[in-house]
């Protein structure tokens, strides 16, 4: 993340376990977090997709947004909530079933993303004008003052970064997560309950950042470390840092905030345009419409694709992207895929240029190197439909 | 026969006028995973302090320094093929190149063993 800031770092509920597990710990979005335990990133990576990886991700930015009316056994709730949010977020939040997650950004008035999130309906009936909304830890405070303008009083955001919210990652969660969840087992990719844990009233959403099938826990802090504390006494379940969610994301081809997604690029560029609903594109009512509903009509000059470096030199962020003498494209993400065991990248390339397969040049330390854009994700997802 | 430290976590050992240099199992451990290894050419010269080679791990890219002056007269291509020996035998196989050193008395300015044990310990 491209983070600027200042005075102590901030420490979460579960730094302590980080230092015991041996973590070594690098800022990141204000926090103190573990980049890599003492087993190096590569094997942390190998062991998330074959058993199952834990990830503190507390430092994000979990929150509710009410009704400043309550909440209610009403669908007619939901869709009061809905219309508030829908005006920051090209998505149909209005549709969305109860205990159902989206994958959403919010924009700027040009269309621009200023960062991406996941907006939850609660399942539960006596909950409706409630969303449960993450958004990324470096981007909330931007991102909470830009919700609190738009609710205008009508709704209240609580913001929920006090607690725990970690991620179990990988072939082996459903089973590890059932023992103290048994509900868990019953969700699909993209739904999510409120469970409890003895009194600990919690969020368990069927979702990740890896590829792999897995959950995303919101738990109270004194019960969150207890709870991760016996999760890692699992012989499955390791600790994951930093650096293997970043090669798992981006084998999973999934965006970085502030890498891959920035306020100059628009959703359709991103490749995201899936995020934007039948509804929404017809009523064009939502910042940028113009811009995006253009693109999509059109096609964008640039846009989001995989990259393969054809030998096996990684190419890092800024790497320029050459077709022929011309420079045509530039990374924003890259790095090694210890799953595939070859280098991947992502980046912004002209569209003329965009499709798998086609050849291209990296230029990686003054020297072209040859590559190809690839499908993304480099690795099939392996979530639970 | 030799082995002299710079603070940067290269090793130098010297016979005669020639010295192997690779980076430290202390560096190598820093690291992480050995995923490529860039060398120099044979023939190409550089100056203390160049960059002549680049390490990188799954996460990042890290240059390496000549730690004296001199001219590469042979590398150690094995590493391209396995990048990840730099993780197990950094000061052994791992080697990254020969130098023929330009001015051995550059070699006075850096550490022995212990001194570089020393300096990493506080650290």
């Amino acid at each position: 993340m491209a983070e600027t800031t200042t005075g102590p770092l901030k420490k979460t509920a579960l730094h302590a376990l980080h230092v015991e597990y041996g973590g070594k710990l690098v800022e990141f979005a204000g926090y103190e977090m573990p980049v890599q335990f003492p087993t190096g990133v590569k094997e942390e990576h190998l062991w998330t997709r074959s058993e199952a990886g834990l990830f503190d991700v507390s430092h994000m930015g979990p929150c509710f947004l009410t009704l400043a009316s309550g909440m209610r056994a009403d669908p007619a709730a939901h869709e009061e909530i809905a219309a508030l949010v829908e005006t920051l977020v090209p998505s149909d939040i209005r549709g969305l079933k109860p205990g159902q997650a989206r994958l959403t950004v919010l924009l700027n008035s040009e269309g621009g993303i200023l960062d991406d999130l996941i907006i939850t309906r609660p399942y539960e009936e006596d909950r409706q004008g409630e969303l449960y909304v993450v958004v990324n830890g470096a981007m909330k405070e931007q991102d909470w003052g830009i919700f609190e303008t738009a609710l205008a009083g009508r709704a209240v955001l609580t913001r929920a970064d006090d607690r725990v919210l970690f991620a179990l990652q990988g072939p082996k969660a459903e089973k590890v997560l059932s023992a103290y969840f048994p509900d868990c087992a019953g969700l699909k990719f993209m739904e999510s309950r409120r469970m409890m844990l003895d009194d600990a009233r919690c969020v368990v959403s069927r979702c990740g950042y890896t590829g792999e099938d897995g959950f995303e826990v919101l738990i109270p802090a004194e019960a969150g470390k207890e709870l991760v504390r016996l999760l890692l006494d699992d012989p499955c379940v390791r600790p994951i840092g930093l650096g293997a969610r970043d090669s798992l994301r981006l084998e999973a081809g999934l965006c970085l905030y502030g890498h891959d997604l920035t306020p100059e690029i628009s959703p359709v560029e991103a490749d995201l345009a899936w995020v934007i609903q039948k509804r929404r594109r017809e009523a064009g009512d939502f910042p940028g419409a113009e811009r995006i509903l253009g693109e999509i009509r059109d096609k964008p000059a640039r846009r989001r694709v995989g990259i393969r470096p054809l030998e096996r030199a990684p190419a890092r962020e800024g790497t320029e992207i050459f077709y022929g003498d011309n420079q045509i494209g530039i990374v924003t993400s890259g790095g090694f895929g210890p799953s595939v065991d070859h280098p991947v990248a992502m980046g912004y390339i002209e569209a003329a240029h965009a499709a798998p397969g086609t050849k291209v040049d990296l230029m990686v330390r003054g020297k072209a190197r040859p590559a190809e854009i690839a499908e993304l994700p480099f690795i099939p997802a392996r979530y639970k439909r | 026969m030799t082995t002299y430290y710079t603070k940067d976590h290269e090793w130098i050992r010297v016979e005669g006028d020639t010295g192997t240099v690779g980076i430290t199992a202390y560096a190598a451990g820093q690291l992480g995973d050995v995923v490529y290894v860039e060398l120099p050419e044979a023939g190409s010269n550089f100056a203390r302090g160049d960059e002549f080679a680049v390490v990188e791990s799954v996460k990042a890219a890290s240059d390496v320094y000549a730690p004296v002056s001199g001219s590469v007269v042979e590398v150690n291509s094995g590493l391209t093929d396995a990048p990840e020996t730099v993780g197990d035998a950094a000061e052994s196989d791992a080697w990254f190149v020969k130098l023929k050193l330009s001015d051995a008395a550059e070699l006075s300015g850096l550490m022995d063993q212990a001194a570089y044990t020393a300096f990493c310990e506080g650290l």
